[in-house]
């Protein structure tokens, strides 16, 4: 069984990469996406322009009020319906999984702007900064140390998240998983394989936020 | 000489409330202008109107002959009017040479060697050089203002704006800021100076502005001022910070 086991992993290692692939290749770029998107929506927040605000508001409640596979199915089988837009499985688990990232990311950015003193900002304008410079050299450096753990920890919910990919159609790990266990019954090995394989997924990402959170606690 | 900054008929309002009435306030290039009065006078919001971090709801406000209104290019005006504030403000996350540099490379385009050269005299002028790749959070509230006052200075402005810069200071760090300020003042720039350090200001003040419930109430020279206030209600506010010159001494046992 053990060797037999191993075997079978080795024979399916092409296509558990292929797997591996997709499912580190949405949540990389969901990550990226959400990161982006994150600090653009949390610099707006902290503008405190009214109808910007009220735009940006809807769009956090929606993806905090609708669950991700309810939005996955809408971008995946509403949107041809309703628009004629189709996207494919892959690019519509990256742009829904993005899109509530970067809802996430966005309230941990506005709350490490908003707990920047005051001061701050009155001191880099009365130098005559503007406010991309206001932001890219004095606020958004320091809110950087205070957003860091928060941001990581949604980073490796979007890697979990991106399993729901599957529902949609797209051939993720687990959907390579699935398709081994119905040919060889060996669940145990397979879904073995996939706890060993989130987990190295997501555990550099806590280890990291840990030790910079440790480094900038003691300067 | 020619008025560097005027104000006239200028209010300022937060909500209903109206914390600057009808101020009329001309100064001079050269002059050191300090501002006195009770906490929640205006004071404040007079110097931050200045620069343009309030904005004014009526008046006029001119800089150099020019008329500022709110949608003025303030980024070009806070560069020639330097501010320092009560809690310094500095950087965290930059050393003190990188506090200085960030106005004058990144916002003046100036080369970085020759404004480091003018920031290293600066330093050594307030006899900070020794701490030019220090944190703040390494140094103590005087020197951090110090280098505040250095931040502002190395934008090369006509004035500087000086807002209780050592109301947050230990007794013994307020002299060396005070130093600085004496200090420029004789070099001749114009300052406009709030603080509660009366013996200072009757030192460094070429005029005093007294400013009571958002209108200047007094404008005097220092001795009259001080020895001779003509508004009742200047004379109750400099009782109050000389009550203990005029409490009865102890007996000596």
């Amino acid at each position: 069984m053990a060797s037999s086991g191993l075997e079978l992993l080795w024979i399916s290692a092409p296509q558990l990469a292929q797997g591996i692939g997709r499912t580190l290749g949405i949540s990389a770029l969901a990550i990226v996406f959400s990161a982006v998107g994150g600090l653009i929506y949390g610099v707006l927040r902290n503008l405190g322009i009214r109808w910007i605000d009220w735009l940006l508001l809807v769009y956090l409640e929606l993806f905090r009020a609708i669950p991700v596979l309810v939005w996955l199915y809408l971008f995946f089988f509403g949107l041809p319906i309703f628009l004629g837009w189709s996207i494919p499985g892959f690019w519509c688990a990256v742009l829904v999984l993005s899109l509530w990232g970067a809802s996430e990311t966005g309230e941990v950015v506005r709350g490490a702007l908003r707990s920047i003193p005051r001061g701050q900002r009155e001191a880099g304008l009365s130098i005559g900064l503007g406010q991309a410079q206001l932001y890219g050299r004095v606020l958004l450096p320091q809110a950087l140390r205070r957003m860091t753990p928060p941001m990581i920890n949604v980073f490796t919910r979007l890697i979990k998240t991106s399993s729901l990919a599957v529902l949609i159609g797209v051939v993720d790990v687990i959907k390579i998983g699935q398709q081994i266990i119905e040919r060889t019954y060996e669940s145990v090995l397979i879904y073995g394989f996939l706890f060993v394989f989130f987990f190295l997924a997501c555990y550099p990402l806590s280890a990291v936020s840990r030790v910079l959170e440790r480094r900038w606690n003691h300067s | 000489m020619s008025a560097l900054i005027e104000l006239s008929g200028f209010s300022k309002r937060f909500g209903a409330v109206p914390v600057l009435q009808d101020i009329d306030l001309s100064v001079r290039e050269g002059e050191v202008v300090v501002i006195l009065g009770p906490s929640g006078c205006g004071k404040s919001t007079l110097l931050r109107c200045l620069n343009g971090l309030e904005l004014g709801h009526a008046g006029q406000y001119r800089f150099g002959g020019l008329e500022l209104s709110a949608n003025a290019d303030w980024r070009q005006v806070r560069q020639q009017i330097g501010m320092v504030f009560q809690s310094y403000h500095l950087f965290p996350h930059m050393t003190v040479l990188d506090n200085i540099l960030l106005g004058p490379v990144s916002v003046q385009k100036r080369a970085r060697n020759e404004a480091r050269q003018q920031a290293e005299t600066l330093l050594a002028r307030v006899g900070l050089l020794d701490k030019r790749d220090a944190f703040p959070r390494e140094l103590s509230g005087g020197q951090q203002q110090r280098i505040a006052i250095v931040r502002s200075l190395c934008m090369n402005p006509q004035v500087m704006l000086f807002d209780e810069v050592t109301a947050a200071l230990d007794p013994e760090m307020v002299k060396e800021v005070l130093e600085v300020i004496l200090d420029l003042a004789r070099s001749g720039m114009t300052l406009l100076i709030v603080t509660h350090e009366m013996a200072f200001a009757r030192a460094v003040a070429d005029r005093i502005l007294f400013m009571d419930g958002g209108r200047i109430a007094e404008q005097s020279d220092p001795e009259t001022f001080f020895s001779n206030p003509q508004t009742a209600r200047a004379q109750q506010f400099l009782e109050k910070f000389s009550y203990v010159e005029n409490m009865p001494k102890r007996k000596a046992s």
